[in-house]
């Protein structure tokens, strides 16, 4: 690991977002939006919007990095930047740092806008620290971007690394108890629901919405930790420095 | 004159099909020399694998006194693809200030080289919005960051006018000058003159590898691309 790859790789990401000022605009202020939305469908029923507001707040980033991050990745791929990169005294592990450290950046930024919006204007509630929403938001950024980069490594072109998005990622939103609570699910789904790492994410934020902070919230945030770790190896496996 | 590359029965399979089935060559330090040949005939995948990014399937490649693709050779190779592969959507100085981070490059090692490829004043310019020539050129000089004692160039030239390309040769050669080694590919034999030393590669196998001199000398043709001809026709019967 070197300090000086790695932030040249943080600093080169975060200026070719900078560059895209609409991008920017539409990862902030689309859950901005959604949430707002949110709040008005259930206007009569601001309860529900209590229950979904903060889970919601802290998984925003990871469906925005992991599209970010795959579609990154493929055009370094298919750009030749990757091949080039790969000549360099670069170490893989600079790469994967300074797309995470970079990222990580973009998602405390936007956690930081739409936490202002949702619970100043929208009214959200939360028994636990709020702080904790925005740090678990940025920990759900680290893993879109961890699993978005291992992911890119399996599609071709730019259409494919798109369609990942809902098959990597709705199940996984479906699943994880925010739409039926997990006790309520078949044995099967929720078989499946264990072996899916944004079920942790969603009972961490669900726990600090509730202010249940024990043993199991402590263990959904090592699940999450130890699943972006997995996935940056995963990642990295899929960096080659020889391709045929 | 030492080698700075040295290339033993070297095989590479791609997609089922053998790209180079056992080549050997030398390549002189301190000389700018060519690699030519028809499209599809391996100078690409020849160059990839001197850089290390080939997955090689026998052989030996020594570069710089180190085998191809060592860690300690990745800041003494400046490696230019055939598509130009910089960040389309960051400006050239931006593209080229994070090669030279990467390189941990001396400062204003990223001026210099837009310098080198005529492109000072377009700075500030996004590469997407380049020419194909200006892009291939930001290309060029994120190779040439870092001062690489071995420059292996993928078609640097193509596209470009003709007072560029004399420009780029007569770069080229200064660094030879200096002592740099330059390995420089292009599928266009006029540009044959301009080097020290050539390799022809055709369908894998290297026709020859010797001076433009001693092309001439060797097949009666004052002409290189007729050289060239006679040497196909040669290795036909």
């Amino acid at each position: 690991m070197s300090v000086r790859a790695t932030s040249a790789v943080a600093l080169r990401v975060l200026s070719q977002l900078r560059r895209d000022p609409r991008t920017i605009a539409l990862i902030v202020g689309v859950p901005c939006l959604l949430e707002t939305l949110l709040e008005q469908l259930f206007a009569g029923h601001s309860e529900i919007f209590q229950h979904v507001g903060a889970p919601l707040l802290g998984m925003f980033p990871f469906v925005t990095m992991f599209l970010v991050t795959s579609i990154t990745m493929l055009r370094e791929r298919t750009t030749g930047t990757l091949e080039r990169l790969m000549t360099l005294p670069l170490g893989k592990l600079d790469l994967l740092a300074g797309y995470g450290l970079a990222f990580a950046a973009f998602a405390a930024l936007q956690a930081a806008v739409v936490s202002a919006v949702t619970f100043g204007p929208l009214g959200l509630e939360t028994a636990g620290p709020r702080w904790l929403v925005g740090l678990l938001a940025v920990a759900n950024a680290l893993l879109g971007c961890a699993l978005g980069l291992f992911v890119s490594a399996f599609a071709q072109t730019e259409f494919q690394a798109v369609q990942f998005m809902p098959a990597f990622v709705l199940p996984q939103i479906l699943l994880c108890g925010l739409f039926v609570s997990r006790g309520a699910m078949a044995g099967w789904l929720r078989g499946i629901s264990d072996a899916l790492p944004l079920t942790y994410a969603y009972d961490a934020l669900a726990r600090t919405a509730s202010n249940t902070l024990d043993g199991r919230f402590a263990l959904d945030v090592a699940v999450v930790a130890g699943c972006v770790v997995l996935a940056l190896a995963l990642g990295a496996a899929t960096l080659r420095r020889r391709t045929a | 004159m030492s080698g700075a590359i040295r290339v033993e029965d070297l095989h590479v399979v791609r997609g089922g099909a053998v790209v180079l089935p056992g080549l050997s060559c030398e390549i002189a330090a301190g000389s700018v020399t060519g690699l030519l040949g028809p499209s599809g005939g391996g100078k690409s995948t020849l160059l990839r694998a001197i850089v290390g990014v080939q997955k090689v399937a026998g052989g030996r490649i020594e570069v710089l006194g180190d085998p191809a693709g060592s860690p300690q050779l990745r800041a003494r190779v400046g490696y230019m693809t055939q598509a130009p592969s910089v960040y389309g959507d960051l400006t050239i100085v931006e593209n080229l200030r994070f090669f030279a981070r990467v390189l941990a490059a001396a400062p204003g090692a990223a001026e210099r080289a837009i310098a080198h490829v005529s492109l000072t004043g377009y700075e500030g310019h996004v590469v997407s919005r380049l020419s194909g020539g200006q892009r291939a050129r930001v290309s060029l000089a994120a190779a040439l960051l870092g001062d690489p004692d071995l420059l292996v160039l993928d078609e640097p030239t193509v596209g470009l006018d003709p007072a560029l390309r004399r420009d780029l040769w007569e770069l080229f050669h200064g660094l030879a000058e200096q002592g740099k080694t330059l390995l420089v590919s292009s599928h266009v034999m006029d540009e044959a003159d301009r080097c020290d030393s050539l390799l022809l590669l055709r369908e894998g196998q290297l026709l020859a590898a010797a001076t433009p001199a001693e092309l001439r000398a060797r097949t009666g043709a004052e002409r290189l691309d007729d050289a060239f001809l006679r040497l196909i026709d040669e290795a036909a019967s």
